[in-house]
């Protein structure tokens, strides 16, 4: 008898193979392949080094603000406020390069400032018990406006002595592709073995299938509720930073819509907004489709309005799909 | 030396009086079924037990000392633990990863701390072993039966190594056969010498598994017998009224 619960303890419900089948960033990565094996044929410049550069920096920006989304959407919450952070962040990290200071200073300006949002949406939505949608969305009229209100509505143009350094940190070049990408890589990694194998990864998806279990087993669910805002803080401040160096420039009007496209993002590689379900890779490729779509477009001569359509319809899909897939699980 | 014991706990929130000088005893490796109407104040008893809030008056005994618990936790930490009846767990995690929630077992790399899966899958399929449940420590909770689902909130409880478990309706929405399971489940627990409080409405799981039943009504345990010298009848009589007492 113990033998035989010993044989069925090993075995799982669904092999390797079958959980990889029923995974939504593996589709999203299949379609992708397709998307660019269609791009071949009908244009000749999608498969060039510059056209492969160009994608990987563009959806870089979003796909890093979308590896924080994505944290928070886990958690069964949202943060509506990123682009609005991306603004004020940007200004900040502007105006004190402008004022002459460190490139570095400048950085830390922008990160801390970023930081400081996302703690303030964090301890309003964890321990006041605010709704994430309502307390996001009153920080995204709040750092834009005072974005704007800090630069005078001016453009930043002048980033002081450093500025060669700085645009060289957000708009420089190592291995044939953006600093930026590698960025976007370099924190991809990290957040897929924070996820896997930390407790803070684990009472992640925890809270967001069941908070109140989570709370029961002794879970700090207000500390971790906190941390994803400000994850979701910072890596806005590292988008907006990346942004400032490589357009050697900070407008207040920065990361406008960006929200949406990093919510977009998540959604597409498998993220839930009902909470458990998500993932860094996910992230990764669903702002990849997102930005290759945009771009074959372009390629193929389709009238650029067309474009908030095609995303649309993958956005729409993509929840399908992961309908169909809690239906047969259910 | 008696392992649990209730004397004269009465509960009273504002003017209503939930309890009202409630005794109870439980040794090692004893079942207690206890039963009662909606009301009879079998939510409060377990919410005192538990930890959750103080009695307004009477005293806890555990192992010949007298306690306070704080909290939930501190009961925990005192050796007992709750099975709640909505389970408390989390359908997106592994079975293996439901059980250690809140308490991972952790491998070290240097300055850092990873999860340590294979100890877990190890250490919840010993588990699962023990309490003779075909529950694969890898699959999703969202994937499992009532049975086994009752075999993971109970497996958690386990590593605590608990003297006494409190299980609140563990049987009241699952199939006939899964409450075969759960039963046999209370049993391994019995054989290993926990003490069980099974707080149920379903006569024929008290009267399969329980030595002992308690039955509340309006605040009061108006019978305690062993399971031998009542009959679900009397039982019946006894929650409703139709007995005073017994």
């Amino acid at each position: 008898m113990s033998i035989a619960i010993d044989d069925v303890s090993r075995q799982r419900e669904w092999g390797p193979l079958r959980q990889l089948l029923r995974s939504q960033p593996f589709w999203v990565t299949v379609a992708l392949g397709l998307m660019c094996l269609v791009m071949a044929h009908v244009s000749n410049v999608f498969f060039t080094d510059d056209n492969f550069f160009n994608v990987t920096r563009n959806f870089a920006f979003i796909g890093i603000i979308a590896l924080g989304m994505t944290a928070v959407i886990i958690t069964g919450g949202i943060d509506l406020s990123v682009g609005s952070v991306v603004g004020i962040s940007g200004i900040a990290t502007g105006m004190v390069l402008n004022a002459g200071y460190h490139w570095w200073l400048g950085i830390l300006a922008g990160i801390l400032t970023a930081l400081a949002c996302g703690l303030v949406n964090g301890l309003l939505i964890a321990y006041l018990k605010l709704s994430s949608f309502i307390v996001t969305l009153g920080m995204f009229g709040i750092a834009r406006s005072l974005a704007q209100v800090l630069s005078q509505n001016h453009m930043i143009y002048q980033l002081g002595p450093d500025e060669k350094i700085f645009n060289d940190v957000g708009g420089g070049v190592l291995f044939g592709v953006a600093h930026t990408f590698i960025v976007l890589l370099v924190l991809m990694f990290v957040l897929i073995i924070a996820f896997r194998y930390t407790t803070w990864g684990r009472w992640v998806y925890a809270i967001g299938g069941n908070e109140q279990a989570a709370r029961l087993t002794g879970v700090p669910v207000n500390r971790i509720k906190v941390s994803v805002y400000v994850l979701s803080g910072l890596m806005s401040g590292i988008s907006a930073v990346m942004l400032v160096g490589w357009q050697g420039a900070a407008i207040n009007a920065m990361g406008t819509g960006y929200e949406l496209r990093a919510i977009a993002s998540s959604v597409i590689g498998g993220a839930d907004l009902m909470g458990g379900a998500g993932g860094a890779y996910g992230a990764f490729i669903g702002a990849a489709l997102i930005e290759v779509i945009r771009n074959s477009l372009l390629l193929a001569g389709v009238d650029a309005n067309w474009e908030g359509t095609f995303i649309g319809l993958f956005i729409v899909f993509a929840v399908l799909l992961s309908k169909f897939r809690g239906m047969r699980s259910g | 030396m008696r392992l649990f014991e209730l004397q004269g706990i009465s509960k009273n929130f504002g003017a209503i009086q939930a309890l009202n000088g409630v005794n109870l005893k439980i040794d090692s490796g004893e079942v207690l079924g206890l039963m009662g109407d909606n009301g009879a104040g079998k939510s409060t008893m377990i919410k005192i037990m538990a930890g959750n809030f103080p009695p307004s008056s009477g005293e806890i005994w555990l192992k010949g000392e007298k306690v306070a618990f704080q909290n939930p936790l501190d009961a925990r930490k005192k050796g007992i633990e709750v099975v709640y009846q909505d389970l408390a767990l989390c359908d997106n995690l592994t079975a293996a990863e439901n059980v250690f929630l809140g308490r991972e077992a952790k491998i070290k790399f240097g300055p850092f701390k990873f999860i340590h899966y294979a100890a877990m899958f190890r250490e919840a399929a010993r588990h699962f072993a023990e309490l003779k449940s075909e529950t694969r420590p890898r699959d999703l909770v969202k994937q499992m039966s009532g049975g086994q689902r009752q075999a993971v909130a109970i497996a958690r409880t386990r590593l605590s190594k608990p003297d006494i478990v409190l299980m609140d309706e563990p049987t009241a929405a699952i199939s006939v056969r899964q409450v075969a399971e759960v039963l046999d489940l209370i049993r391994r627990l019995r054989d290993r010498g926990v003490a069980v409080i099974l707080i149920s409405h379903r006569m024929p799981d008290v009267f399969a598994v329980c030595d002992h039943v308690s039955v509340m009504r309006r605040g009061k345990v108006v019978a305690d017998k062993p399971i031998g010298t009542t009959s679900p009848e009397e039982v019946t009589g006894l929650i409703t009224g139709a007995i005073e007492k017994a």
